[in-house]
């Protein structure tokens, strides 16, 4: 098994955590500035426009178009039901006159003299935004939502499948390389957010989604396994409407990996305390990846952006970890930088870097296939 | 945008530069010797995003850093292009593409989808967009069911067509009552107007009208298929384009000033590449491809006699979309251009490993060989999305005589044909990167399937969007730059058409040229690589075997001169279609073979 190290993600003990919680529509706004709110505080709310469904009263009367509008019974705005009567054909002689059973409930948008449809909008479908983040509304969005800053325990995960889930962090796994298996994962894990060490086994992440717990956090998967829990194969790292009922995040990669050291000792410190997860992940343009935010109980201690988050450049002595084979996952320092492209074994010439490996091998890799990493 | 007159016979320095989502790459082209050549390239991250938010950042990177290198300064103090161009300084004209933030995303609507709805795409597509999903009465879905669809989508503009001019009314307007109140959402957020442009049915314009209201800018241009016999895309195209620079690029950070700084209209990236092409084809006779294999999406553009398409296939590529690729050919498909022995579970994690980590690169030869197995999967994918969307026009009605008894060819068929492709261009990260030229021609060749004579060619740089959008202001310095210093020729492709048993006789050939003279025969199943340099041609003649077609019939010979390139001169007696063996090891042998026959990879 390759040891697997701290990616360069955030991973942060302590962050103010920044929570943008928004409404897909303009809405009300349920709490005010200053607000202490928890996780799963409803903070805004909204109806959005009911779905509509077009009824083509000009087929079913077997009338032309430009005569629905006067066999209307029901104008536009009004309110109709499934199975009422809204139009009826004038018949022969006053006679045999065929109504229309309306197929669905809601309000009349529109009537078209050109094409003999009516279009009728359903019930408004009502949307709630929870708050996330267990801490103070900082900023109030009038209309949209609000902004809620909590200070917090903040893993960014490297994948994800499952959207919002909440529950308390259960470490059960002894060690970060350890495998999460199935007999692991009882009745008592119910929504809880489990976290395990190494690679997640599919019967694991299966008995997990039976057992009703939230969310389990490890380090890796096979694709294999992710494949037979979703019943597709996965294209595009474009996830989070997945409906497992367990949100599933990977902390470092795919196939057999152990949890980085640094990122378990976190999860660890934090065993009991209430948690939110989301698996949504995008990597397009504007990345998204999946997280794991524990609040911590507000004031105390200055806490700091962005711990663990790494940017800038590479250079001598900076730890960085190796995310593509032949050396997937190995830890180490650059040792050297050579200015000069070189040529790989695969034959192409790029910038490449040296490595000292934490085993005391060096090894020559592109500088692409390296991320910077916190220490 | 500078509404300046510029005299072609006084440009002496072009800049360019391409927005691309991630670089934003600029060349500078000067006139030496009397004729415009590249000289120099420079690139600098795009900056649409935060915290810079301003894409003229970007472009004022790349232009430094491509000044420096040419040893001309070409930004001022205040951070803008410095023209005209005197003695060191400045240039004469500067211009642009850009498919930052994701391109141009159109959502098109029709009422049949293999006629007007298939028009409007192509008019989509030829614009350089990337279509979100086509509505239309017959595709299928319930109504409600593509009015949730349209909800869901975040489009940057809407293309409506349907009927032809004095045909359906209604139900032009029955797709207009499912866009209005699904009202779409834009990209840009609520108070962005959408755009619609309407290019359907003009007795339909007023009615369509009435069923929008003021939450969208209507535009109303002429039909895309006025008659079923006839499509009519520039109108739409060119609304299209406005459209993008009014509303699209107006709402992108920074592109208001980079709009004044242009001395042409910004064009979306694709639509640029096209425009090239098209002069191209037209310029010297020919039919030809063009591929533009990229991270996410695989861009494929044809001219067959004159005719030109280009279609995007949204998740075929080799970073972001490598795990789609693989899901949609099928593993075995993959591993079947594979000759090394690779185990199939560590092979699906690493795809998945470069999908989330899209930036790595292969190291070992190992790595490299699956990544050009895939992108052989990803261009026959995309490829056959092209054929099958490049055809002649649906619905139009065949006029027969007694002669075309035997040819029995409907409305709709393709017209991309392989034995009179002249040119093949490959462009995009894996393709242009390849560490040998061998391998770019073979994955070319196994993706593509040429027949008959095919010249092979590579964009050197990616410099086709920066030529495309100059060509729109300066032809001639498009063409010439294109000519020698945009295609890096591999060299001609002769493949014979048909199927036979392996080891079979299947044609015989005579090359003279003046550093190569060889004849011979193939049998079924071979290639075969004849080294013909850049600057050499070369006559070749081909006497196949019955059964076997390269231009002029089964068994009919064929007598061509032929280009020669980095690569040279490639026989491939393989067979089209090209099938491989069904059989793991057989094919694994087979591969080989031809892995050698190519000098590919290192032993």
């Amino acid at each position: 098994m390759g040891h697997a190290y701290t990616p360069g993600l955030q991973v942060s003990e302590r962050t103010v955590y920044r929570a943008r919680r928004t409404l897909p529509i303009a809405g009300d706004v349920l709490v005010t500035q200053g607000d202490r709110v928890s996780a799963r505080d409803v903070v805004a709310q909204t109806d959005l426009p009911g779905d509509i469904m077009p009824l083509n009263l000009a087929n079913q009367l077997s009338v032309m178009p430009g005569d629905i509008p006067q066999l209307m019974l029901k104008k536009e705005g009004d309110h109709i039901s499934e199975g009422e009567v809204i139009a009826r054909t004038n018949g022969i002689f006053g006679m045999f006159k065929t109504p229309y059973h309306s197929r669905a409930t809601g309000t009349i948008e529109s009537v078209s003299g050109v094409t003999g449809q009516v279009i009728v909008r359903g019930k408004p479908i009502p949307v709630q935004v929870r708050a996330y983040a267990s801490g103070v509304v900082s900023e109030v969005l009038p209309g949209e939502g609000c902004i809620v800053e909590a200070q917090a325990t903040y893993v960014q995960g490297i994948f994800g499948v499952g959207g919002e889930a909440y529950g308390k962090i259960r470490v059960i796994a002894s060690r970060p390389d350890e495998e999460l298996e199935a007999d692991q994962i009882t009745s008592e894990l119910r929504g809880c957010i489990v976290v395990g060490g190494a690679r997640i086994h599919g019967d694991a992440a299966r008995k997990a989604i039976e057992c009703g717990v939230s969310a389990v956090v490890s380090g890796g998967i096979d694709d294999q396994d992710l494949r037979d829990i979703l019943g597709y194969d996965l294209g595009v790292a474009v996830t989070g409407t997945e409906q497992l009922g367990t949100t599933v995040i990977v902390t470092e990669g795919f196939g057999d990996i152990a949890m980085a050291d640094r990122t378990f000792g976190l999860l660890t410190s934090r065993e009991g305390a209430d948690a939110a997860v989301n698996g949504a992940t995008q990597i397009r343009a504007g990345v998204q990846r999946p997280e794991i935010l524990i609040p911590l109980s507000g004031g105390d201690g200055d806490a700091h952006g962005s711990a663990g988050a790494v940017a800038g450049t590479l250079e001598i002595g900076a730890p960085v970890r190796i995310i593509r084979d032949p050396y997937f996952g190995i830890l180490g320092t650059v040792a050297d930088l050579p200015t000069q492209p070189q040529v790989l074994g695969s034959g192409s010439k790029a910038r490449v870097l040296e490595v000292a490996c934490a085993s005391g091998e060096r090894v020559t890799v592109p500088r692409a296939n390296v991320e910077l990493i916190a220490e | 945008m500078t509404q300046r007159q510029l005299d072609p016979d006084k440009i002496d320095v072009i800049l360019a530069t391409d927005c691309g989502s991630t670089t934003t790459k600029a060349i500078l082209i000067q006139k030496v010797d009397g004729h415009y050549r590249q000289t120099h390239r420079g690139e600098a991250p795009t900056t649409v995003e935060e915290p810079v938010a301003d894409v003229t950042v970007g472009v004022t990177n790349a232009a430094t850093e491509v000044g420096e290198l040419a040893g001309r300064k070409l930004v001022d103090e205040n951070g803008e292009i410095i023209r005209p161009a005197q003695g060191n300084e400045g240039c004469d004209i500067y211009i642009s593409t850009s498919s930052a933030g994701g391109g141009l995303q159109i959502l098109v609507t029709g009422v049949v989808e293999e006629m007007s709805a298939a028009s409007a795409k192509r008019a989509a597509l030829g614009a350089g967009a990337i279509v979100l999903d086509v509505i239309s009465s017959n595709d299928r879905r319930r109504p409600h069911e593509q009015i949730q669809r349209i909800r869901e989508l975040r489009p940057d503009m809407v293309v409506m067509a349907g009927g032809t001019d004095g045909g359906t009314k209604k139900h032009v307007v029955k797709i207009a009552e499912l866009v209005a109140p699904a009202k779409p959402r834009p990209r840009f957020g609520g108070k962005y107007r959408m755009p619609v442009i309407y290019a359907g049915n003009q007795e339909a314009a007023a009615l369509v009208a009435d069923t929008f209201d003021e939450s969208v800018t209507l535009s109303v241009v002429e039909n895309v298929r006025p008659t079923l016999e006839r499509e009519n895309l520039e109108p739409a195209r060119d609304c299209i384009h406005d459209l993008f620079l009014e509303h699209v690029m107006a709402h992108a950070p920074g592109y208001n000033r980079l709009m004044d700084w242009t001395d042409a209209p910004i064009m979306p990236t694709p639509g640029a590449v096209g425009n090239i092409l098209r002069q191209i084809a037209e310029r010297n006779g020919i039919n030809a491809v063009g591929v533009d294999i990229g991270g996410a999406t695989t861009d494929v553009f044809s001219v067959f006699d004159g005719v030109f398409n280009r279609t995007v296939s949204a998740n075929l590529g080799m970073s972001y979309s490598i795990s789609n690729v693989c899901a949609e050919a099928g593993m075995p498909s993959v591993l079947r251009w594979v000759h090394l022995d690779m185990d199939e579970r560590e092979l699906r994690n690493r795809v998945k490993n470069k999908m989330i980590r899209p930036t790595t690169i292969p190291q070992t030869l190992e790595a490299l060989v699956f990544e050009q197995a895939v992108s052989r999967e990803a261009l026959r994918l995309a490829y056959l999305q092209h054929k099958e969307f490049a055809t002649t026009l649906k619905g139009v009605q065949q006029q027969r005589t007694v002669g075309d008894t035997f040819s029995q060819l409907s409305s709709g068929q393709s017209i991309v044909n392989n034995m009179t492709l002249n040119l093949l261009v490959a462009s995009g990260g894996v393709l242009s990167h390849a560490p040998r030229m061998e391998q770019t021609a073979a994955m070319m060749v196994d993706a593509f399937e040429p027949e008959g004579f095919t010249e092979l060619a590579k964009d050197s740089i990616f410099m086709m969007p920066h030529l495309g959008v100059l060509a729109q202001v300066h032809p001639t310095a498009a063409l010439e730059v294109f000519e020698r210093d945009c295609l890096i020729y591999l060299g001609t492709c002769v493949a014979a058409k048909g199927r036979g048993k392996a080891g079979k006789p299947c044609f015989r050939y005579e090359i003279e040229g003046p550093s190569l003279r060889e004849q011979g025969e193939m049998a079924v199943g071979e290639l075969k690589l004849f080294p013909l340099g850049p600057e050499d041609r070369a006559r070749v003649k081909i006497e196949p075997r019955r059964g076997f077609d390269v231009g002029a019939g089964s068994g009919r010979p064929v007598e061509k001169e032929v280009r020669g390139g980095t690569v040279g001169l490639i026989l491939d007696t393989r067979g089209r279609p090209l099938v491989l063996p069904e059989e793991r090891t057989t094919c694994r042998q087979a591969v080989a073979t031809w892995t050698q026959a190519l000098g590919l990879y290192d032993d």
